[in-house]
């Protein structure tokens, strides 16, 4: 695995590689010592185009458990017009030595061109780019489903998960919200079809993009009658930018806040809907009280803080199948 | 007055329109004889061109090319673009309005005028913009560019949809004192606000933000029946999707006076070479599907759309070599629009040479109104505007080695079918043996009317 863009076309066995490693490196992180000497001397670079703190902190954090150097490298604003192109940076970062860069970028397409353009050498991981990808997000709520629905750490997630090596055969998941501006429900759908689980996309029309009925799952505009007739085994709710709700340049997607959350906003009442293994997933940061309320949000059954945990592990495994060499990964 | 011997060509066993060989004579600057291979009458000291197999058009006219000067003289120069234009086969291009300043004066489309008079490639007809700096809010002095030196016919803005309906019915029946007509570039803007590409399977895939086709078909026939109610000439730039051509059908069949461009890459190209972000492929209206490329070949061929434009688009590399979304639209096209139209359409067997005659210059020249000495018929007294093609000769594209100024091309790397050997402007040639032929100095430079 040179660089990690997409979560389309990634195969089955590569994805199941991802959540095992994601597990041994889980596993490393309940101990007193958490840092890995595996990527010492190698050099990550965080290139950050669009604020994210959680993102950014989850892959530092991730590089630094693993020894590397990690620099962190925050560019405001969009080549051409403002600043340094990406291009520059790009060569920029070559020049010094960078072996891997995590990239996160307002522009769809902008790992994909630091990885082909022949700007530079390192492996590119791609930390979210527009409204197309964010395939380490994908991967993380997929390894805390595993662990909950398939490996059996129960409701705290403190038991030891049994799920290595398991796909996600037969698990529904819904995914609930803006899914036309979302790279979080377009990296799922693929990933978790290619796990083998079944999704359910639930949405107002407005938000859901002219094309879906290519990808690999159903799509729904009614999310009671989705938990009630279809009764998912974990529910993932998106977030939802306040700016698609004003009647301005491309707003007006739904009514008004009040009417979204009545009709998709995820609740107590919904909650008692779902089997009583069913998970509440969110890839943060929530608008409490539009798409989801307090009391599912702490809900013990949400798994909302464990996925940030998660999302370390799973960025120590992505970081460490990228950068580790073919010996080391055959040793694994 | 006597003729110099090196402005007198014969062309031997050329095929006019592709039909059977002839010879012909070029001489002061008209067809002098055209007549069975042999039999001819030469002027002493006239260049011999062998050119068996070779096919003889008239010389092509572009109704849709960005010059970009004034104002972007790092994309293009009306001598670069013209000079490219002549080595794509044109002897006449239209120059798009949206340069900086606009032209939307009688002094800016005067100046473009003249710089094309002055590079003496192509015969250059500025486009007048229809509002006041593309603005879309109050029309522009569309009778002073009419009545300028450079004569306008052809208003545009081009990059921008005319989309107030109110303005464009005003433009449609202000022009008709003139004989002018209105090229709409059909965009509803609202609908395609911060739009990327083509909405549909790859833009949903893709995450870029999506271009719908109703955005230009609704514009499309809104215009179609401004036109009629009003009884104007309406001209419909660089159509791009199934329903347009739709409506355009409807339209004629209807006798309403509408016609209709397609541009080269909308015959071939589709939104599946979005997939990979390389920016040399967005452009606007966008490339769109499979279906649509069939609908528009379809059209072509039967007349529904009339001519092929190029919309050349030139832009400096760093405006191409960024993210998608920062990144221009546009593609460079007057190199490669005769080799397009030749495999999507005479390979094919869609279209006869005749048929490219009538798409590539007749009928662009009719709709400019610049017929009474481009588009002509390759006859006996008639201006030597000609274009040699070498059909069986296939050629790689570079962007890098084209002549225009920039490297854009969405066709780079590819094999595209067709040369064009000579081109020939009032009997002079403007390319030779597949090359420019460096011109020694300025053209006649006119401006009659200029001190008015």
């Amino acid at each position: 695995m040179k660089h990690l863009l997409t979560t389309q076309g990634l195969s089955k066995d590569d994805a199941i590689l991802l959540l095992d490693t994601s597990a041994q490196m889980a596993a490393t992180q309940s101990r007193e010592n958490k840092k890995l000497p595996t990527l010492r001397g190698r050099t990550v670079v965080n290139l950050f185009y669009e604020d994210s703190t959680r993102t950014r902190i989850s892959f530092e954090t991730a590089a630094k458990r693993l020894s590397a150097d990690v620099i962190n490298f925050s560019a405001k604003g969009s080549s051409v017009s403002k600043g340094e192109s990406l291009k520059d940076t790009a060569l920029t970062l070559h020049a010094m030595g960078a072996d891997a860069v995590v990239v996160r970028h307002s522009a769809s397409g902008a790992a994909h061109q630091l990885a082909h353009a022949g700007w530079l050498d390192a492996g590119v991981l791609n930390a979210g780019d527009g409204m197309h990808q964010h395939p380490t997000q994908a991967l993380l709520d997929a390894f805390t489903i595993r662990r909950h629905l398939v490996g059996n750490v129960g409701e705290d997630g403190r038991g030891t998960d049994t799920s290595a090596g398991a796909d996600l055969a037969g698990v529904r998941v819904a995914i609930v919200g803006d899914v036309l501006h979302s790279r979080v429900a377009r990296s799922n759908v693929y990933l978790l079809h290619t796990l083998g689980a079944e999704v359910t996309l639930v949405s107002p029309p407005t938000l859901v993009p002219v094309g879906v009925e290519t990808w690999p799952c159903r799509v729904s505009y009614h999310l009671d009658e989705t938990l009630e007739q279809w009764q998912p085994d974990a529910v993932m709710m998106l977030r939802v930018q306040r700016e698609r709700m004003s009647g301005g340049a491309g707003g007006a997607f739904f009514p008004s806040p009040m009417e979204y959350s009545r009709k998709f906003g995820f609740d107590a009442r919904r909650l008692a809907v779902l089997p009583d293994h069913a998970i509440v997933l969110h890839p943060g940061p929530m608008n409490r009280g539009l798409e989801i309320s307090a009391a599912a949000a702490d809900h013990p059954r949400s798994v909302i803080v464990e996925q940030v945990a998660n999302g370390v592990a799973v960025r120590m495994a992505a970081l460490y199948l990228l950068l580790a060499g073919t010996d080391e990964r055959n040793a694994l | 007055m006597s003729t110099p011997s090196t402005t007198a060509y014969v062309l031997r066993g050329v095929r006019p329109y592709g039909t059977d060989p002839v010879d012909v004579v070029l001489a002061d600057g008209v067809v002098a004889a055209i007549g069975a291979p042999g039999t001819v009458e030469v002027p002493g000291g006239a260049t011999e061109i062998p050119a068996s197999g070779q096919v003889l058009l008239p010389g092509l006219v572009d109704l849709h090319t960005h010059l970009r000067e004034p104002g972007r003289e790092d994309a293009e120069t009306v001598f670069s673009g013209t000079r490219a234009a002549a080595a794509g086969g044109f002897t006449a291009v239209h120059a798009m309005a949206n340069t900086t300043p606009t032209q939307d004066t009688a002094g800016v489309v005067e100046q473009v005028y003249r710089l094309g008079q002055e590079a003496g490639w192509v015969d250059v007809h500025p486009v007048g913009a229809v509002t006041v700096g593309l603005g879309g809010e109050r029309l522009a002095e569309l009778g002073a560019m009419a009545d300028s030196a450079a004569r306008v016919r052809v208003f545009s803005d081009d990059g921008k949809c005319v989309h107030d309906p109110v303005l464009m019915r005003r433009a449609l029946e202000y022009v008709k004192a003139f004989d002018g007509i209105v090229a709409q570039h059909a965009q509803e803007p609202r609908l395609t606000e911060g739009a990327q590409m083509n909405e549909g399977i790859v833009s949903a895939q893709i995450g870029l933000t999506g271009w719908p086709a109703v955005a230009e078909e609704s514009i499309i026939a809104r215009d179609v029946l401004l036109a009629e109610h009003v009884g104007s000439r309406l001209h419909v730039c660089h159509l791009s999707t199934a329903g347009s051509v739709e409506i355009i059908r409807w339209a004629k069949g209807r006798g309403i006076n509408v016609t209709a461009e397609v541009t080269p890459h909308h015959l071939v190209l589709t939104d599946e070479l979005a997939r990979d972000y390389d920016p040399v492929f967005k452009v606007n209206p966008p490339l769109r599907t499979a279906k649509d490329v069939e609908a528009v070949r379809e059209g072509l061929a039967d007349g529904t759309i009339d001519i092929v434009a190029t919309d050349h688009a030139p832009h400096p590399v760093e405006d191409k070599d960024c993210e998608w979304a920062s990144a221009a639209f546009g593609m460079t096209g007057l190199e490669t629009a005769l080799s397009v139209v030749q495999q999507t359409m005479v390979d094919t067997g869609r279209m006869t040479w005749a048929d490219v005659a009538r798409v590539l210059s007749e009928n662009p020249a009719r709709i400019g109104r610049i017929d009474g000495g481009q588009g002509r018929a390759i006859a006996v007294g008639e201006p030597a505007n000609l274009t040699l093609v070498d059909p069986d000769a296939t050629r790689a594209i570079d962007g890098r080695s084209q002549v225009t100024a920039s490297d854009n091309t969405p066709f780079a790397g590819m094999e595209l079918p067709g040369r064009v050997v000579a081109t020939f402007l009032r009997g002079r040639a403007t390319v030779l043996d597949g090359a420019v032929v460096e011109s020694t100095g300025t053209g006649s430079v006119t401006l009659e009317g200029a001190a008015r």
